[in-house]
């Protein structure tokens, strides 16, 4: 197949503005045929803003797009579906409890005489893209019951499936292991050759540079700079992406582990795979769980916050043997877990700062039984100072904050329980990296305070960055322990898959 | 069936435990249908008699179209509050469209006996309106069926009682029904030993065949599982999910006219209480049948056990002689261990 460059998809001048905010000034994006154009910016740049003008979520003040050279203007995302322009979601939006076929072929189901649906023909025509992309999941299986790696590359197949020609990726790779985003990677391949263009959104810079061919770095709304991704190195992205030298990627470590505070003897659980396993925590010692995804390291943590059922095993907490059989009981016991999927099961979305803030420690704040906004304001104040949270006031919602000062609000929110331990389960997902730098500090400043601190993370180099040991888990066991300082990346992955 | 023994044989001892303890507690409402009919059998054998068994039989299939109903809306994870009423509506209205020409107490004195089909299609054409107006509340103005049906539902009942004050009826019951549309409602073609069977099990087995149909062979039915399970990915893939939600109540409306339709003729009498509570004992059938207020869960196959099961119980504990104020505890406490041993299906173990 001959390598066509031609201009598949052109958005010109697209200008949007919100009350009070020009969030899109002027921004052009050009893809080209079976090329891969990542687009980059800080949260609140103006990514999302900009693909949701692309498929009518929201209409643009002025601007126009073509597509193949025509003029296009999309109602909604449905109609840019079947006009060939798909966008796979970060937050994947998914009929969990209907079968892959049935996801795949919502909305347009192959039917006879017009309503009754075949599902033999759904079964072959899943089946065939599925073959093309290298996918191996059954086309009858519940969404529910697959990992997030293989939802997306069902979600994936839809947009082949529509004979998509522009597809946009949000975050592909936020929760996939390193084989997982080569798969990926793969299938990437698979559909530049076909001619595909892909507009590729993410924060993982050296993702990026991989497999990128042009990328576009968008700053405050406005449109800073496009070029071959030859031509870039991760300095100069994060120097066009802040408008700033962003002189280190890590804060400098100023804590001092002590003397051992916790430690965990071989702790397996009832229902899950994690088996024997053993590590300890110093005091103001900061330590990460590394391994691929579906290794156990969030299992591990959510078993020592009692939140899953122990088979056996045994817990130390200052040489005293502790249960926490459930989370209060862990709370109770000085821990705070903060979990990976924020949405999820982190924040309260329509609710304000101050009871996102202090609702894990209510019964701090009661004065003759009844509650003390007062207090209440005082120590949300305290968060929003000590940890820099961008927010108008305390009474905005905290779905409308960005994702990192979200993250900010929840670390906030288990401080004022004045934990000893402080468990954190990849705290910097989704946040931009000026965030992310914000936190990097946040924890390296809680350590120096002595709180000892466990952090999971699926990017390698932040934990080399922060931690002053790593754990590697493999398969619901510990591989090994390594010295941050002295450990390579090469290291850890030929521990992360010993017992595969 | 023969998969699921050899994956049996397979298994470790101790998986075998395992699997054994999830099968009993999974298939537990089968047993202890099962169980209950061999324990009330034995200790009262009418129970077992053949006219024991088709009143059963008639009675589960009186309530089968309603339940099958509300069904689709509880997979759309709402509710339908209103169905009773419908049911009460269309009954009244049906019974005062077909008396018999001669009988005294008529409530429009002058009209003639008119054809079956004709009323049969007013009836399914008023469940469908109303069914239509829950649906469109629920749909357009993003209102939870809950709130919807609750008004429709007082609405529905203040129209009943208007209407049977119209005419010379003065708010009584109505009653003196044509024969042609009691035989052919009640009439019987086939009988269990000396018990007829009355016709309208058969067109409760047609109508759920067609109900089968469309949830699991059509775009419709496919839809509304997506829709109830996840709304905005059934809208972001073209799903038109205000057409399927009004669809569903609409679909609910008709059922609750089939139903009122049935209930004139079945019941004979009909007044303003015709289908009082009926909702709430098709709600308690379909999540006894697994149907889940989660939302795009449900089987046909389950509302069906679910309303016999519920139906088994009644005439059960009746036979039993069980005092009546103690039945309603009884009943209350199946409903809520039903539900719990279902919910467990769904409950991931950590």
């Amino acid at each position: 197949m001959t390598k066509d460059t031609g201009v598949l998809l052109e958005m010109k001048n697209i200008v949007k503005e919100f009350p009070g905010v020009r969030a899109l000034d002027g921004v052009s994006l050009t893809l080209r045929r079976g090329s891969v154009h990542a687009l980059m910016g800080e949260n609140g740049a103006g990514k999302s803003t900009l693909m949701k003008c692309l498929f009518g979520i929201y209409s643009a003040d002025s601007g126009e797009v073509y597509l193949e050279g025509r003029e296009v203007s999309f109602k909604n995302p449905n109609d840019a579906l079947r006009n060939g322009v798909a966008m796979v979601h970060q937050e994947l939006n998914q009929a969990t409890k209907r079968n892959v076929m049935d996801n795949i072929w919502l909305g347009r189901y192959p039917t006879r005489l017009g309503f009754i649906t075949s599902e033999r023909e759904m079964y072959e025509r899943t089946k065939r893209i599925f073959d093309d992309l290298g996918i191996k999941t059954d086309p009858r299986r519940i969404m529910s019951t697959m990992s997030v790696a293989e939802r997306q590359m069902a979600e994936i197949a839809k947009a082949v499936s529509y004979d998509a020609k522009v597809i946009v990726l949000d975050e592909p790779t936020s929760s996939l292991s390193d084989r997982e985003v080569e798969h990926l990677f793969r299938i990437i391949e698979t559909l530049k050759q076909r001619g595909c263009g892909i507009i590729y959104i993410s924060h993982k810079m050296d993702e990026i540079l991989r497999i990128s061919d042009e990328i576009t770095v968008m700053r405050d709304g406005s449109h800073i700079a496009t070029e071959p991704s030859d031509n870039m190195t991760m300095d100069k992205i994060i120097h066009l992406m802040v408008g700033r030298e962003l002189t280190e990627m890590y804060p400098k470590k100023t804590n001092t582990p002590g003397k051992v505070i916790l430690k965990v003897e071989g702790l397996s659980s009832k229902h899950n795979h994690v088996k024997d396993v053993s590590f300890d925590l110093r005091q103001g010692e900061i330590i990460g769980f590394a391994g691929l995804a579906g290794a156990g390291r969030t299992e591990v943590i959510e078993n020592i916050f009692g939140i899953s059922e122990r088979e056996s095993g045994r817990i130390y907490l200052g040489g005293k043997e502790i249960k926490n059989r459930d989370p209060r009981e862990a709370i109770r016991n000085g821990f705070a877990l903060i979990t990976e999927e924020r949405r999820a099961t982190g924040i309260f979305g329509i609710l304000d700062i101050c009871e996102n803030t202090t609702v894990s420690g209510l019964k701090k704040y009661l004065r003759f039984g009844l509650l003390s906004d007062k207090k209440r304001r005082e120590d949300t104040d305290w968060a929003i100072r000590s940890m820099n949270i961008k927010t108008a006031s305390q009474k905005t919602q905290i779905k409308l904050l960005s994702g990192g000062n979200q993250q900010k609000v929840i670390i906030g929110r288990w401080l004022l329980t004045e934990p000893e331990i402080l468990m954190l389960d990849e705290p910097t997902r989704g946040i931009d990296v000026g965030a992310k730098y914000e936190i990097y500090q946040l924890i390296d400043a809680l350590a120096a305070k002595g709180k000892s601190i466990i952090v999971i993370s699926s990017e390698l180099p932040e934990l080399l960055g922060i931690c002053d040991r790593i754990y590697v888990m493999s398969s619901g066991r510990i591989a090994g322990e390594v010295d941050a300082k002295k450990t390579t990346q090469e290291e850890i992955m030929t521990l992360a898959s010993k017992y595969m | 069936m023969i998969k699921a023994i050899e994956r049996y044989r397979e298994m470790s001892p101790e998986q075998r435990k395992g699997y054994r303890k999830e099968f009993f507690i999974n298939n537990s409402l089968y047993m202890f249908l099962i169980a209950a009919v061999i324990v009330i059998g034995f200790l009262r054998p009418n129970f077992l008699s053949a006219a024991s068994i088709v009143n059963i039989i008639s009675l589960s299939a009186a309530n089968l179209p309603i339940a099958l109903g509300i069904a689709g809306a509880i997979i759309l994870s709402g509710t339908d509050l209103s169905a009773g009423r419908i049911v009460g509506v269309v009954a009244c209205v049906s019974a005062s469209l077909l008396q018999a020409s001669g009988y005294a107490g008529k409530v429009f004195p002058g009209l003639a006996t008119l054809p079956i089909p004709a009323v049969l299609l007013i009836a399914l054409g008023l469940g469908a309106l109303v069914g239509l107006i829950n649906g469109f509340c629920t749909a357009r103005f993003h209102l939870h069926p809950f709130i919807v049906t609750l008004s429709t539902q007082l609405i529905a009942y203040g129209a009943l009682l208007m209407y049977l004050r119209i005419g010379n009826n003065n708010g009584q019951s109505i009653s003196g029904l044509d024969s042609s549309y009691t035989n052919f409602i009640n009439g019987s073609i086939l009988s269990i030993g000396k018990t007829p069977i009355p016709n309208y099990v058969w067109y409760a087995i047609l109508i759920t065949a067609v109900m089968w149909f469309i949830w699991n062979k059509t775009t419709f039915g496919k839809n509304m599982f997506a829709v109830g399970s996840n709304p905005e990915a059934a809208n972001v893939s073209g799903v038109n999910v205000k057409r399927v939600t009004m669809l569903v109540f609409m679909l609910a409306g008709i059922l609750y006219g089939m139903t009122g339709f049935i209930e004139a003729a079945r019941i004979g009498s009909n007044s303003a209480a015709t289908g009082l509570n009926y909702e709430l004992d098709a709600i308690a059938a379909c999540v006894i049948g697994g149907v889940s207020f989660v939302g795009g869960i449900g089987k046909i196959r389950g509302v069906i056990v679910g309303v016999v099961l519920l139906r088994l119980i009644f005439v059960g504990l009746t036979a039993l002689s069980i005092d009546a104020n103690m039945q309603y505890i009884i009943k209350g406490l199946i409903i809520l261990i039903a539900c719990a041993i279902d919910m467990r299906k769904y409950l991931v173990k950590r």
